[in-house]
């Protein structure tokens, strides 16, 4: 994207865009890689016997990763790996991606038989082991490899941590043995599918059908987007890169999928930072996640690109960078962003409702400026969601369903 | 100065560096160290905290049994777990590592674990008894005031936002989705099977004992053999 400027009330800011200061273009051999291509490797182990290896259902996309190799994403026959901090705190991320599949018309399966990654756990508090996460990852793999629907998974960090799991079994056998009798034991098959997917590689994958449903001028608003680290950062190999974005040396999941909606995407100094969850401090140690969000990353953002969004692809990333704003803002810091996943963005130009689908009440940094300049009427929706909430309390109404807001 | 932890043993510091170092991840998570710290530039903890991943990565390198045994007790919660360390260009993962060494710090119950995770078992309840670790009844005032008065709107309203939620699954308050009772019981299974129950009793007994009598309850009725000796 061509650089542009921002104007903005009170100064004008240059829009860096997501092209690379040089015109050479690099393009990835696959022979070249640094690392193995770990799909071969389970495969090489179905036919060994020691698994099952559920494939991705056609019709697939196939994206470029970082080293060239194409990674199948399924259009449809999902089966939907939940976030346990999206259902919880950010219910209209999980909504939206529901939301948009509705929309395209995919067939999808929101289970009840799966657990969360329990990553959380794992990362934060270290009360859990190998073989304990290995266990719930294959867990719920079974349960998707039953339902006949291929796992789409919605966190990062469930995806970049199932990417461990799928190393730590591949190349350690004791504990494959070890995690295949657990999964036996509970009587259920041992199998892994052919791809880890991320919802914001299916996001990328479909996103020429997603511009094709864009009903709000984006073209004014200027986003900043933060990759997740457990997207990019924890098995690198196969996430998905794209030479005409950031030439190849970012991820393209999210700025794709932005720029095909019509925004622009503004670059910013500290992209490569993280956004100060450390999932342990956001619960028990907030000033760590509260310094590191707001002075790294959000203030970084207005001062360089002054974005009227930042748009990301994870739960925790979403959560730290929102809610960190409220006390910065007190102190009177350069502050004041909402903060959305990309799903929700797209939701909204496609004309969801914002609070009925992507249920922006749950946030907490002012996100109405935004809405205004998408030209979405927030008052007369809130009006809206409040006469669902009426019907609701009074009985009236179960609960809302798909058939009102599509 | 005296060196910190001196009143620990050597023997005990060489056997709790013993239990990091023999991980089936270790090998794969460590290969020396050029110390030319990249990971320390990109480790958001190091610029909040007296925290350095090249630190842990050498004293590992060194097998400086002394350094480990204080990064385990002073240095290791510090950590974000964000794994920006990965772009180590020796291919080491000090994210990895000290995931290595709470494990360890955890099972070997150090006094300096129970203080660092003391604010943190409601959240182990609610991951192992739950399987979904960030309910929506979570988000309270007094747990959170710093994210502002839109956390009490979530709590004033909460059973009823729910409901304004078109996916079925996620009508429910005390759970993130509604999870089946199958799966929870399954998930108790692992807990018990792989050692992680029990790692909780070196944490908080009274927590452990608990969740125990939670897991057992449901798994006596579930048809799961739930014997750890199996």
């Amino acid at each position: 994207m061509a650089t542009s400027t921002t104007k903005t009330t009170d100064r004008t800011v240059p829009v860096r865009g997501t092209s690379v200061e040089t015109t050479k273009t690099f393009r990835p051999d696959p022979g070249e890689a640094p690392e193995e291509d770990l799909r071969e490797a389970v495969l090489q182990l179905e036919r060994e016997g020691e698994w099952i290896v559920q494939r991705v259902p056609e019709p697939y996309y196939e994206a470029p990763t970082k080293y060239g190799r194409m990674k199948k994403i399924p259009y449809e026959r999902t089966w939907h790996h939940k976030s346990c901090g999206q259902c919880g705190h950010i219910p209209g991320y999980s909504t939206s991606i529901f939301w948009l599949n509705r929309v395209l018309g995919y067939d999808y399966f929101d289970p009840r038989d799966q657990t969360s990654c329990t990553a959380w756990n794992y990362y934060a508090s270290a009360t859990s082991n190998q073989a304990a996460q290995a266990a719930v990852a294959m867990r719920n793999f079974a349960a998707a490899y039953e339902t006949g629907y291929f796992p789409l998974i919605h966190c990062g960090t469930s995806f970049g941590h199932y990417k461990e799991v799928r190393h730590e079994l591949v190349h350690d056998h004791a504990l494959r043995r070890q995690v295949r009798g657990i999964i036996e034991r509970l009587g259920r098959p041992f199998v892994i599918p052919e791809e880890i997917v991320h919802y914001s590689e299916w996001m990328y994958a479909v996103r020429d059908q997603l511009q094709e449903r864009v009903v709000h001028d984006l073209s004014p608003i200027v986003s900043t987007v933060h990759p997740a680290c457990h997207y990019y950062k924890l098995q690198s190999g196969d996430a998905i890169y794209d030479p005409e974005i950031y030439g190849g040396q970012r991820t393209a999941v999210v700025t794709g999928v932005v720029q095909a909606l019509g925004a622009q995407v503004a670059d910013y100094s500290t992209w490569y930072d993280c956004c100060g969850f450390g999932f342990r401090h956001i619960l028990v140690q907030r000033d760590f996640t509260r310094s590191f969000a707001t002075l790294r990353k959000i203030e970084v953002m207005k001062e360089e690109a002054n974005p009227d969004v930042v748009l990301t692809h994870d739960t925790g990333c979403v959560t730290s960078l929102d809610k960190s704003q409220f006390a910065a803002q007190a102190h009177g810091r350069n502050v004041g962003v909402p903060v959305m996943s990309e799903s929700q963005f797209a939701a909204l130009a496609m004309g969801a409702h914002p609070f009925r689908v992507t249920q922006l009440h749950w946030h907490s940094t002012d996100y109405r400026p935004l809405l205004a300049k998408m030209g979405i009427d927030a008052e007369q929706a809130w009006a809206e969601f409040q006469e669902d909430v009426k019907k609701i309390e009074a009985g009236t109404m179960d609960y809302l369903t798909w058939e009102s807001v599509l | 100065m005296e060196k910190a932890y001196a009143d620990v043993p050597a023997e005990e510091k060489t056997r709790l560096y013993r239990e990091v170092v023999q991980d089936a991840r270790f090998d794969t998570y460590l290969y020396g160290c050029y110390e030319c710290g990249i990971c320390v530039a990109a480790c958001p903890s190091a610029r909040f905290y007296d925290f350095s991943p090249r630190k842990i990565a050498q004293a590992l390198a060194r097998e400086d049994v002394d350094l480990v045994y204080e990064q385990m007790n002073d240095d290791v919660w510090n950590c974000s777990q964000c794994f920006s360390c990965l772009r180590c260009p020796r291919g080491n993962n000090p994210g990895g590592l000290i995931t290595i060494m709470r494990e360890v710090a955890v099972n070997n119950g150090l006094r300096t674990t129970k203080e660092a995770l003391a604010g943190y078992t409601r959240i182990i309840y609610k991951i192992m008894t739950t399987g979904t670790q960030v309910s929506p009844d979570m988000l309270q005032e007094d747990a959170f005031p710093d994210w502002g008065p839109q956390v009490k709107d979530v709590a004033d309203h909460l059973a009823v936002w729910r409901r304004a939620l078109p996916p079925e699954t996620m009508h429910t308050t005390a759970l993130s989705w509604d999870v089946e009772e199958r799966t929870m019981r399954e998930l108790y299974a692992i807990w018990k099977w792989t050692g992680t129950l029990d790692m909780i009793a070196q944490l908080d007994e009274g927590l452990h004992d608990i969740m125990e009598e939670i897991m057992d309850d449901a798994l006596e009725d579930s048809g799961i053999d739930a014997a750890v000796s199996d």
